[in-house]
């Protein structure tokens, strides 16, 4: 990449490993060669089936998680290599809304004490303009001030997650990992807080890191969107690109796979079932990690285990035979 | 139903956007209430809970001025009046020695429960740091930690006891209370520490690890906090369990000595005359078994009253 493209990146997460050991010979390969960046102001969209990575990624990206290998390097910075101040302010910049609203916040502290956490570590106010803040905070996110002296449980679902999303706020940060934000959330409200997010982005200039299962909900709310499937990132592209060209198999299958809502097209001729299982992430064997459930495997694929490579100008894909498949299908 | 009205299709100039309500997507409905407060109000829902909690308080009355509401002191010895059964004069009759049982068994009731309540506060804070400790440093710490605790638990108190009173050489209380809280506080321990390694891993621990929070405030702000409903439910549990284990061992003569008393030493001397004066085995007896029995129904209320997830 230029130089010029490198001020523009935020988070740059570069060749990206955590493993976890689960046994004394077996590892858990959660992100395995991860290599992406996120640009300043822009949502990038992760989707992929449970279990593929997508919240570790996000967690090791905002140094929740130590990394196995790899770098992360937020505002040019290594964020492993932090410390004391440096430390403090990147914990500043960089926050995370959680999936569960239920356990994300502690039963037993009032809203306003909830809120307030991050203020205490990173400001100081007086009494009085803590108070404000929380105010204007519970505003913020569609709530009124009376809330802050109440307990999570006296709270709806929805109610939560703006809690959430206001103690994120509460420090001012300028990148936030949404990691799930909506999926323990009823569809009318989904959409709510869905709605709250790019509103908050506009008016804060925030960047998000969007993870999601719902396929709709990232077409709707990101700029580019990454696929991830086994701890591979195995497609990047825009928005418009991936949902109306995409290339990986496993891309099209997913994208083939989300509902339409016409009752009268028939959709099982135009979707793409896919056979078998996802196999175990613990000590998953060489080759492309689809090759197992991919109907174009052939035998490069099971050796060479496949790079993310840019096919298209802005179009990442990690398959060997991306492009003779498109030729194919265009003919 | 005319059905040419169902047919033809609705003008749109009838549908109007009414905004959609990002705001006030609901309301709370429910008074504004603490979490204590919350925890309370449950408790009181639960009679057998609350009956105990009165028994206790009621026990805890009498062992302060049982000893003197009749005006006899409980080493008197009255030679006069040996073995006799409950009269106006003695409410609970007398002992071998002619002492005055309602004087006694109030002032037994004072040891006992003064070792019940001791045991159960250093098992209590022996066992929160130690588990607390193993919870929060994880790996190797906590695995070492938890095999000397396994070691320790399986080893018979009732052997610890008899090999300190050889050590020490002594039968006073202070002996009494290291035998058994030597390795009584193994359980709080294992307690702690589940509960601990549960909160660990929880969404409101990651954010306050993101938004910077140190260390020593996260345990201090949430993972204590979070932990003071087991302990709370873990000390009603362990008092009884003191009480009964000083009965049990002044019964087999490894306890309190005279002419200092516990309930279990009051049991173990009228055992000896049980067929003539059933009475002398009576009352410590029931007292026992009361303050036992309040003591596990408390706690078996509190947990309920503390679980937030049955919370309605």
């Amino acid at each position: 990449m230029s130089e010029q493209q490198n001020t523009q990146n935020i988070v740059e997460v570069t060749d990206l490993c955590k493993y976890f050991r689960v046994s004394r010979k077996a590892t858990l390969k959660a992100v395995d060669h991860v290599t992406l960046s996120i640009r300043r102001g822009e949502t990038l969209g992760l989707v992929g089936e449970s279990g593929c990575g997508k919240t570790t990624c996000g967690r090791t990206m905002i140094r929740l998680y130590e990394p196995t290998s790899g770098t992360v390097k937020f505002n040019g910075k290594d964020i492993s290599k932090l410390s004391g101040k440096e430390l403090l302010q990147f914990k500043k910049d960089a926050q995370i809304i959680f999936q569960d609203p239920y356990a994300s916040l502690d039963p037993r502290m009032t809203i306003g004490e909830i809120i307030t956490e991050g203020m205490n570590v990173h400001y100081r106010y007086s009494e009085e303009e803590k108070r404000k803040r929380v105010h204007e905070l519970l505003n913020r996110v569609g709530l009124t001030a009376d809330y802050a002296n109440r307990f999570a449980h006296e709270l709806s679902g929805g109610q939560r997650q703006r809690i959430g999303i206001a103690r994120a706020l509460a420090v001012n940060p300028q990148f936030i990992v949404c990691d799930e934000p909506i999926s323990a959330l009823d569809v009318s409200i989904q959409a709510q807080v869905v709605n709250l997010l790019i509103r908050l982005q506009k008016e804060d200039q925030l960047t998000y890191l969007f993870i999601s299962h719902d396929l709709a909900m990232v077409k709707h709310i990101s700029d580019r969107v990454g696929v991830m499937y086994l701890g591979n990132l195995v497609e990047l592209a825009s928005n418009v690109e991936l949902y109306d060209h995409p290339l990986h198999p496993y891309t099209k299958a997913l994208i083939s796979a989300i509902p339409t809502a016409d009752p009268e097209e028939d959709m099982s001729s135009k979707q793409i079932k896919l056979e078998g299982e996802v196999p175990s992430p613990i000590n998953p064997p060489d080759g492309c990690r689809f090759c197992q459930r991919c109907r174009y495997a052939c035998e490069q694929c099971r050796k060479e285990t496949p790079v993310l490579r840019e096919v298209q100008p802005g179009h990442f894909v990690a398959c060997h035979r991306c492009e003779e498949l498109d030729q194919s299908q265009k003919k | 139903m005319d059905e040419t009205m169902v047919k033809e299709p609705i003008p749109k100039e009838k549908f109007q956007v009414i905004g959609t309500d990002d705001f006030s997507g609901d309301v709370i409905a429910r008074p504004q209430i603490g979490y204590w407060k919350d925890a309370w109000r449950r408790f009181r829902e639960n009679k057998i809970a609350t009956v105990s909690l009165v028994v206790l308080l009621l026990m805890i009355i009498m062992v302060i001025i049982g000893p003197y509401i009749n005006g006899i002191n409980y080493e008197d010895i009255d030679q006069g009046a040996l073995n006799q059964a409950p009269s106006a004069e003695h409410w609970f009759g007398t002992d071998a020695l002619g002492r005055d049982l309602f004087s006694r068994v109030w002032q037994a009731g004072r040891v006992s429960i003064a070792i019940g309540v001791a045991g159960a506060l250093i098992s209590t804070v022996v066992g929160c740091l130690y588990g607390g400790i193993a919870a929060y440093f994880g790996g190797a710490v906590d695995t070492i930690l938890m095999r000397i605790v396994e070691v320790l638990f399986s080893i018979p108190y009732l052997l610890i006891v008899i090999l300190i009173s050889v050590i020490t050489d002594s039968h006073s209380i202070f002996t009494l209370m290291l035998a058994l809280t030597l390795t009584g506080w193994c359980n709080t321990a294992r307690l702690v520490r589940g509960q601990m390694m549960q909160l660990k891993n929880q969404e409101f621990v990651l954010a306050a690890n993101a938004l910077g929070v140190s260390p020593w405030k996260i345990i201090v702000k949430h993972l204590l906090p979070n932990t003071l409903g087991v302990i709370l439910v873990a000390i009603t549990f362990d008092i009884p369990g003191y009480i009964f284990s000083e009965a049990f061992l002044s019964y087999l003569g490894l306890g309190i000595q005279a002419p200092n008393t516990s309930w279990g030493a009051l049991a173990s001397a009228a055992q000896q005359t049980f067929a003539f004066y059933p009475y002398q085995m009576f009352f410590p007896a029931l007292l026992i078994a009361l303050t036992m029995l309040s003591f596990t129904l408390l706690g078996d209320g509190l947990r309920d009253a503390l679980d937030p997830k049955l919370r309605k």
